[in-house]
């Protein structure tokens, strides 16, 4: 531990990432409120024409917040963790430097090619998966440079054994490179045909198969982006943090190798009771309970790193940030192996519970992770004290507020709209018509924006906090060794 | 091992690699085949309901409609038979959709007509009333992409074996003949429809997105 303070780590490209993170955040978190706004007050669709409505929107929101906002927040924490666990710092390399770097701007420009397009109604319409052939060879291309960027880090790394967080941003790397890849196989159509627009193709695969790939990517996206470099993260920042050492070595080892081996099977449950083989539809249930296992083998590993050290939930809010993530993840990942289960899914699916699920993973546990995370950088990255500790406490209220409406009403919306799809009166006649089953959500769907919207306000207080850290607050002399220090 | 994995990178990505690709050896390959057989009676579609289903994607239809009907009661009571997997061998891409904001679109052409749907994208209060879908004012002004439908119908007969132009499924041509064949399938379309603007674009020889939408949504049953 002693010669990190002697090595000069270079968070240049953290930084950028860290701005892209908050800038994104904010883009994604906003068209989500208006997209959610939408479903109670349809007038909210005219605001941009053909370019506000909610088919336009949907796919904008879940990549700007995907890729752009948690995308940006795992490669700001990447950049700045790798060179510390690795004990070596960039500017030793000029060509890593150099990667660095473009992968910053190649990646800026992807984002704004991805934004215009998406505007346009350029769409492969595959979830996550949205973007045209050209657009797929230049993620492709960002993400071999990352992937260098590890690989050469760790290439020319100090401390001889990876971290716990270095496995994982590894299995990132990989894990979604071998989805997107083959997920996104697809034939131009322009250079077979010669005509048509030329950046226009069509899949590999057809129907079944093609729901069975988009699906095992789908729901393994969700792994490698949303859970297993929030784990790196976590599994770094909560000891650096607190200062306790990791409850469990071994504990760790289990959960990471579980996780890699189960998550992978369990995209089944995104088709049950459809057309793919009942054989895979099993698997994917049955695995999806097993996932239980890993996934709270490391959400307690985390709860268990700040044993007899509870007191710092009240004195440190960023401790509290990711304790609660940590339990987010906890929740999140129980809810989702109980909506695997097959009775569960025939009344769940399809409903507004799925968004529901998504939601308290992504804003309770990703989210609260990732702005934990810049926030610890921060005086590390700027030499500057935390702005506002009062501004972060409020920060953290509102925005738990924020999901707790947002689960609790689409919890409601999801089973109240299920029950009655199914309901029949005593001639065993359907009891309601469709638009009776929407008619009924509009509360639920009110408090949803609302919770959303709460949510955003919280954002923007972070967003002012990070850049008064960033720019006004009282610089400091030494590196803290654990509590980031801050203003009252 | 666990502890010499982690002092050898390389093989430790190895080993990370073959752990995580497993699963999806095993889960997709197996049916591949089985699964891409069509059923009997299922046919590709034309290049306007082709030009139709892009149409549906670029303004992502799928973001709300389901087109999936799982075996239950209730579902085949209110959308019709449940699917088979064979019905979709010639959706590239397929669209399941995951969330049913509205209804389930799968067998939508049985119980929906022309002129609903006319009315229902200018003004989807004016046929039910409480609905929370957007008007798709701008359907009626684009003119829908025909020359890319014939492109990706020409690409997946040449790459798929797509049966276009074998007996008794849909004719394909040279694109001349199919943007003739794809006019001449509009035409009674158009006739069915009151918007001035789209019969007046019709007799220019232009498409409105609005009629091929209807088309491929008409010929989903």
């Amino acid at each position: 531990m002693q010669s990190s303070n002697m090595i000069n780590y270079d968070y240049s490209v953290a930084k950028c990432f860290a701005i892209a993170t908050i800038v994104f955040g904010i883009v994604g978190m906003a068209i989500g409120v208006l997209i959610a706004f939408q479903m109670a007050y349809p007038e909210l669709n005219y605001l941009a024409g053909e370019y506000s409505t909610f088919g336009r929107l949907r796919p904008l929101h879940t990549d700007a917040v995907i890729f752009g906002f948690i995308l940006s927040g795992v490669w700001s924490t990447w950049y700045y963790i790798g060179q510390r666990v690795l004990k070596v710092s960039m500017a030793e390399s000029p060509f890593l430097m150099f990667m660095g770097k473009l992968h910053f701007w190649l990646y800026i420009v992807g984002v704004a090619v991805v934004v215009v397009t998406l505007f346009m109604g350029i769409t492969t319409s595959k979830e996550y998966a949205e973007f045209e052939w050209p657009i797929d060879i230049v993620i492709v291309l960002i993400w071999v440079i990352w992937g260098m960027g590890i690989f050469g880090l760790i290439g020319i790394r100090r401390e001889k054994t990876l971290y716990i967080s270095i496995w994982y941003f590894i299995a990132t790397f990989l894990g979604v490179a071998m989805l997107y890849l083959f997920n996104n196989m697809a034939v131009p159509t322009y250079f077979v045909a010669g005509l048509g627009k030329w950046y226009h193709s069509v899949s590999m695969y057809a129907g079944t198969n093609d729901a069975m790939v988009q699906w095992w990517y789908g729901h393994n996206a969700v792994a490698f982006v949303f859970t297993v470099p929030i784990i790196a993260m976590v599994y770094y920042f909560l000891p650096k943090e607190s200062g306790q050492p990791v409850f469990s070595y071994k504990l760790s080892l289990l959960s990471f190798w579980g996780l890699m081996f189960v998550y992978l099977w369990a995209g089944g449950h995104h088709l049950l009771y459809s057309t793919v083989p009942d054989w895979v539809q099993t698997m994917g249930s049955i695995f999806s309970v097993v996932l239980i296992l890993p996934s709270w083998g490391s959400a307690i590993n985390m709860l268990l790193t700040m044993k007899g050290e509870w007191g710092q939930l009240k004195s440190n809010p960023l401790i509290k940030f990711m304790i609660l993530a940590s339990t987010f993840y906890m929740f999140s990942t129980i809810e989702g192996p109980i909506q695997a289960i097959k009775s569960v899914n025939a009344l769940a699916h399809f409903t507004d519970w799925i968004p529901g699920h998504v939601h308290d993973g992504t804003l309770g546990w990703v989210g609260f992770m990732i702005i934990a995370s810049l926030l610890h950088m921060a005086p590390r990255m700027f030499k500057r004290e935390i702005y506002s500790k009062k501004l972060l406490e409020a920060q953290f209220w509102i925005q738990t507020t924020g999901i707790v409406l947002y689960f609790s009403s689409m919890w409601i919306a999801g089973i109240t709209q299920g029950m009655m799809w199914r309901a029949a009166d005593q001639y065993g006649n359907l009891a309601y018509s469709f638009i009776d089953t929407v008619n009924v959500l509009h509360p639920y769907y009110t408090i949803r924006g609302v919770g959303g919207l709460l949510y955003l306000v919280g954002f923007f207080m972070f967003s002012y906090n990070f850049y008064k850290t960033m720019t006004a607050s009282k610089a400091i002399e030494e590196e803290p060794q654990s509590a980031s220090p801050m203003a009252a | 091992m666990f502890h010499w994995l982690e002092k050898n990178p390389f093989f430790f990505a190895v080993g990370v690699f073959v752990v995580i690709a497993y699963a999806g050896v095993v889960t997709v390959l197996p049916d591949f085949m089985n699964s891409a057989r069509p059923v009997v009676g299922t046919k590709p579609y034309t290049v306007l309901q082709l030009a139709g289903r892009h149409v549906y994607i670029k303004d992502s239809c799928n973001a709300c409609h389901s087109q999936l009907i799982r075996p239950f009661k209730s579902e085949t009571d209110r959308y019709g038979m449940y699917s088979l997997s064979g019905e979709y061998a010639y959706d590239r891409p397929f669209l399941w959709g995951s969330k049913r904001t509205g209804p389930d679109l799968m067998r939508v052409g049985n119980y929906r007509t022309t002129d609903w749907h006319e009315h229902h994208m200018l003004d989807p209060l004016s046929v039910v009333p409480g609905s929370i879908m957007p008007s798709y004012k701008h359907m009626f002004s684009n003119v829908a992409d025909v020359e890319t439908a014939y492109a990706e119908a020409l690409t997946v007969k040449k790459v798929f074996n797509v049966p276009y132009d074998e007996k008794g499924m849909p004719k394909l041509g040279t694109y001349d003949e199919a943007t003739k064949m794809a006019l001449a399938e509009a035409k009674p379309i158009v006739d069915d429809m009151k918007n001035p603007e789209v019969k007046e674009a019709f007799a220019r020889g232009e498409i409105k997105e609005i009629v091929a939408i209807i088309a491929y949504l008409n010929s989903l049953k």
